[in-house]
Order: structure tokens, then sequence, then C-alpha cells
């Protein structure tokens, strides 16, 4: 814990970003800014989480580190590098399942590997080491349809960990499952990203996730999304979401959120009348 | 509709192929029979209320049996309509009048061929369209080149390209499976766009981020993904198919449904064209059936019920 406190200062690995804005449609009708002006890095092995109302921009964030969309102002640098296009070494995993149905896990999983023309023998043994890390090595050759959805996130995290990524964007990936469910693939992202050392960007709007998973909280305001606050979390893992320390946090949170939820339903009222 | 497929997740055909529970493979008839029994069931009744109507009009003297032979009366003696059906060329000079099939293989013979033809149009149009529709998405100058055209000739009923469809294949199998293409061509082109569109973004955008080319996503994600749809949009322009091939087989094929209709109609035989609209409605019925079984063999992946499985 103590090494990755002090690992924060990025150097030429983990993710910069540097007064980064993004506004949709720009200089039409629809022009929307969704962020602005976010200055943010990311340690290696460093967990952050995004926490922010809905259409905060915390997405569009994670879109924009994955190389899916340009910045409209600021940069973004990734191991050194100005991030321009996606790469394999910075996966995204979605909130609803992506996984491929009309190929079955092994194939999902691999499906990078067969990008690049891997062979079909290196993809297996890939598929069913890093089904391995995620507990599904039995499940190598169902369909993900016949997966639960807690099954199928974890395929999707396997199909990840399989392009070795650097860093790891996450955009509610848990948001679709049931409350048990949930906690289950917490703890279980934990064990991964402890043994993989990629850094964890992790977009929830769920506060007690927040506080379960990240090193440092990212408290973003509302329309266009801006860095509101960053809290640091010490307390070490598995927490205890009932502790007094994070009570604390929460009461900190809360008070935090609040003026933000409040303006953004301000702003969707006034947006719902006057259309 | 929706009691077949209640059956068939009892029976686990639907997914069956993949891991056939013991009944389905050691009584392979009954299992067949307990998912789609019911369904021919409710399907005949369909019929026999029909028809029994049909005939009550035909008792209380209603229905003309002139103008509307019931049905007992035109499909009861079918030898005697088969003889209509002649796909000997007798006009030919030198041929003996008395040749060439028996009618009951005339009749066979004709519905092969009008098959044969929707067969062609529709696999042209299908593999034509969808090539099409992906070039259009592919490159963007192909779109502004393309689309607009392909958007004003799509609405034009498929009637008005007949005289086309003359000039340039004359008589014959041309005209009828240029018709068939023609017709579903232009439409169909525009569902591959629709389909390409509406491509879950999240699926293109994990191709991207591994790294994936333009080429490989349109290979192994949008070409995959657009499939159920499109076979969906395949089995609704079957019945265009049908439709299509029958006035461009009345002009002048030799023989075809079409042809027989046209004929029926020219020497005022009502009875004729009931019967030949029975053959027709069967035969659509038949290749529906058929595209639907392909449907679930080749997008086993679609969760019951959606992608027009149901329907």
């Amino acid at each position: 814990m103590g090494e990755r406190l002090q690992s924060r200062s990025p150097g030429p690995r983990g993710v910069r970003c540097a007064g980064v804005g993004k506004v949709w449609n720009p200089g039409t009708a629809r022009a929307h800014e969704a962020l602005a002006d976010v200055t943010l890095d990311i340690a290696p092995a460093e967990f952050i989480v995004l926490l922010g109302p809905s259409g905060c921009g915390k997405s569009t964030l994670l879109y924009l580190i994955a190389g899916l969309e340009q910045p409209t102002s600021g940069r973004i640098m990734a191991n050194g590098e100005l991030v321009v296009a996606p790469a394999p070494d910075r996966s995204l995993i979605f909130q609803e399942t992506s996984l491929f149905p009309w190929l079955n896990v092994s194939q999902n999983v691999s499906f990078g590997l067969s990008i690049r023309g891997a062979p079909a023998e290196e993809r297996r043994e890939t598929a069913r080491r890093v089904l391995a890390r995620v507990g599904l090595a039995e499940a190598i050759d169902r369909h993900p349809d016949e997966l639960s959805g807690g099954m199928r996130q974890r395929v999707a995290v396997a199909r990840a960990l399989a392009m070795q990524p650097e860093v790891l964007l996450m955009d509610e990936p848990f948001a679709a499952l049931d409350v048990q469910t949930r906690v289950k693939m917490q703890g279980f992202l934990l064990d991964v990203w402890e043994a993989s050392k990629a850094s964890v960007l992790f977009v929830t709007h769920h506060m007690d996730e927040a506080i379960a998973l990240a090193d440092r909280i990212v408290v973003f305001t509302a329309r266009p999304g801006r860095i509101k606050a960053i809290v640091p979390v010490d307390a070490p893992r598995p927490r205890d979401l009932t502790s007094p320390a994070s009570l604390d946090l929460r009461v900190r949170l809360t008070a935090l959120l609040q003026d933000e939820v409040d303006r953004a339903f301000a702003e969707q009222e006034a947006i719902s009348v006057g259309a | 509709m929706s009691s077949a497929r209640g059956i068939g997740v009892n029976v686990g055909g639907q997914g069956g192929y993949r891991l056939p529970p013991a009944s389905a493979l050691f009584h392979p008839l009954l299992a067949f029979v307990r998912q789609y029994g019911p369904k021919v069931g409710w399907s005949l009744l369909s019929i026999a209320l029909f028809a029994g109507l049909w005939e009550f009009l035909w008792y209380i003297g209603v229905a003309d049996k002139r103008l509307l032979p019931p049905p007992h009366i035109f499909l009861g003696d079918f030898a005697d309509q088969a003889k209509n059906f002649n796909t000997a060329k007798r006009w030919e000079i030198g041929v003996d009048p008395n040749s060439g099939p028996t009618p009951t293989e005339a009749v066979l013979i004709t519905m092969a061929s009008s098959t044969a033809r929707v067969l062609a149009g529709l696999a042209i149009a299908a593999i034509a369209s969808l090539c099409m529709g992906v070039l259009i998405r592919y490159y963007a100058i192909a779109e502004k080149l393309i689309l607009p055209m392909v958007t004003l000739l799509a609405p034009v009923s498929p009637v008005a390209w007949l005289p086309v469809a003359i000039f340039l294949f004359g008589i014959g199998n041309g005209p009828a499976i240029f018709m068939v293409f023609i017709a579903l061509f232009f439409t169909m082109t525009l569902a591959t766009i629709t389909q390409i569109d509406s491509v879950n973004r999240n699926y293109i955008n994990v191709a991207r981020t591994m790294g994936a080319s333009k080429r490989q996503i349109y290979a192994r994600v949008i070409l995959p993904a657009v499939l159920p749809g499109l076979l969906v949009v395949l089995r609704l322009n079957l019945f265009g198919a049908w439709m299509v091939v029958l006035v461009a087989e009345a002009t002048g094929v030799g023989y075809g449904l079409g042809q027989i209709i046209s004929m029926a109609r020219n020497t005022f035989n009502p009875g004729l064209v009931f019967f030949t609209i029975v053959i027709i409605g069967l035969l659509g019925f038949t290749f529906d059936f058929a595209l639907r079984l392909l449907q679930k063999r080749v997008l086993f992946w679609l969760p019951k019920g959606q992608g027009g499985l149901s329907g």
C-alpha cells in the first residue's frame, strides 16, 4: 500500500490529462460542453474513481483517454505519448455487456489477439490463462448468452486483461448488476487489479463503490464536467464501509455532490420545460 | 404463434443443436410434433374456417360457382386443373403436340421454375444489396455518389421496371429474375445501411480499442452484427419477390405460375386462378418456414423472440 502512495508522481508511465475539454457538435446549435479544463495525473497501478452526477462528462473523459474521441482542448498523454487513437494498452470496459454474441467466450477473450494475427494456439492459451484469473476457466467454450450478467462482465474484464493493458478504463461496469453481485465483483476487481499492476480509471455514480475501491476519488461537477475535488482514500482494502472513517468520507462526498446533483437536476428541469 | 414458442422452449428444440436433449435425439418426430403440432393445428383450423365460410356461401347460393367456385370444386379435380399446366413447347415447329411431361409433372415443373426464379432473384438481390450497403457506408465518396440515386429509385414500383426488363432480357427467365432483383435491391440496400448504422456502438468501440482496422471492424464486427436484421429483411421481402415474379411471368416467359394466372384470366377460368393461388400460398409459406429455420440455425446467438424469430 505504502509503495502505491509513494509512486504517485507520474513518470513516463501512467496517464496525464492537461486542461482537457470536450465540446460535442462544436459550432452548431447542438453544441454542448461536456468537459472543461480537466487536469489529472494517473500514476501507474493507481486506482482512480470518477464520481459525479449522471451526464457530468465522466464517461466522456474515459472515451478521450481511450482515444475513441479527440479532446477539443488540452492534451492527454499516455505512457509519455500523445493520445491520438485507440491503443491496445488502454482497454475500455462498458456498462452493458459488450461481448460479441456470435463468438464464444474463448473467441471473445482472444479477439484482440486475433486482430493482431496471433496463431490459434496462442489465442487459446491466453484465453485459458486470463479466464482462470477471473475464475471462469470452465466457461471457455460457452456462449455469452449462456452466462449471467456478472459472469459476462468478468469475461469482459478477461478480454481487457488479455491485451495486457497499462490502463483499464471502466465505464460503470457493474451498474447493471444486482447489489450482491456488485459487491462480489468489486472484490474480484481489486484482486485482478492488484495482480495486473495496471492503472484503473473507474466511473461510477455510487458513493459506496467509490469508497470501496479508490486510491483517490475524483468528484466532478455537472455540465460541463470539471474536477470539483480530489479525495484520497488511505484505508487498507478490503474496506469496511460501516467504519467511522468510511462514514466520514461518505458525509464529505455527499456534501460535495449535493450541490452538483441539485444543479444538474435544475438544469434538466429547465431543458425539459424549455423544449 | 406464441404458443409454438412456448412449446419450443419446453422441448429445447430451439437451442437444441448445441446440446440436444435426449428426447429430441431419440424421438425427433415426436419432438417435431410437440414443437410444431399446435401451430399446424391452428393453421389448419384457420384455413378450414375460411374454406367453410366460402362453401357455405356457395351452398346458400351467394357465391356464384362460375365466378367464385368454392374450394371443393377448384381443388376437387386435380387432374382436370393440371391439364392447364403445359410445359411442353408445343408451339415450336416440329414438336409433337402430345410429347412432353404428364400434367402432374407439368404442375411440378411450373412450380419449380417459378421458385427457381424467386430464389435466383432473391439471392442476387441479397448479395448485391449487402455489398452496396457496405460500400456506401465504407467509402464516404460512394455514399455521396450512390445513395441519392438508390433513395430516389427505392419507391418506384417494380411494375414500372417491367418494360425495361423486357427490353433488356426479352422473354424467358431473364426478365423474371431481373424483376425480382430490381424489386428488392434498392429497399434492401437501404435496409442494409440502416442495419449498419444501428450496430451497437460498444461492439465497434471494443474492436477499435483492440487496434482493429476499419476493414477488420467491417468484416469481423459489423457483418456478423447486421446478419440477424438482414435475414429478417430478406424474409419480409420474400413475399414481395413472389408478387413480382407473377407479374413478370404473366408477360410471357414460356411457363410459370404467373403465366397460368394470365392464361386463366384470358380463358375466363376462375377455378384455375384459385387453384394457382393455393399453390402460390403454399410455396410462399414453405419458403417463409424454411427461412425461419435457417435463421435459427445461423443466428443461434439471438435470444428467443428477438430478430423476428417469433413471427
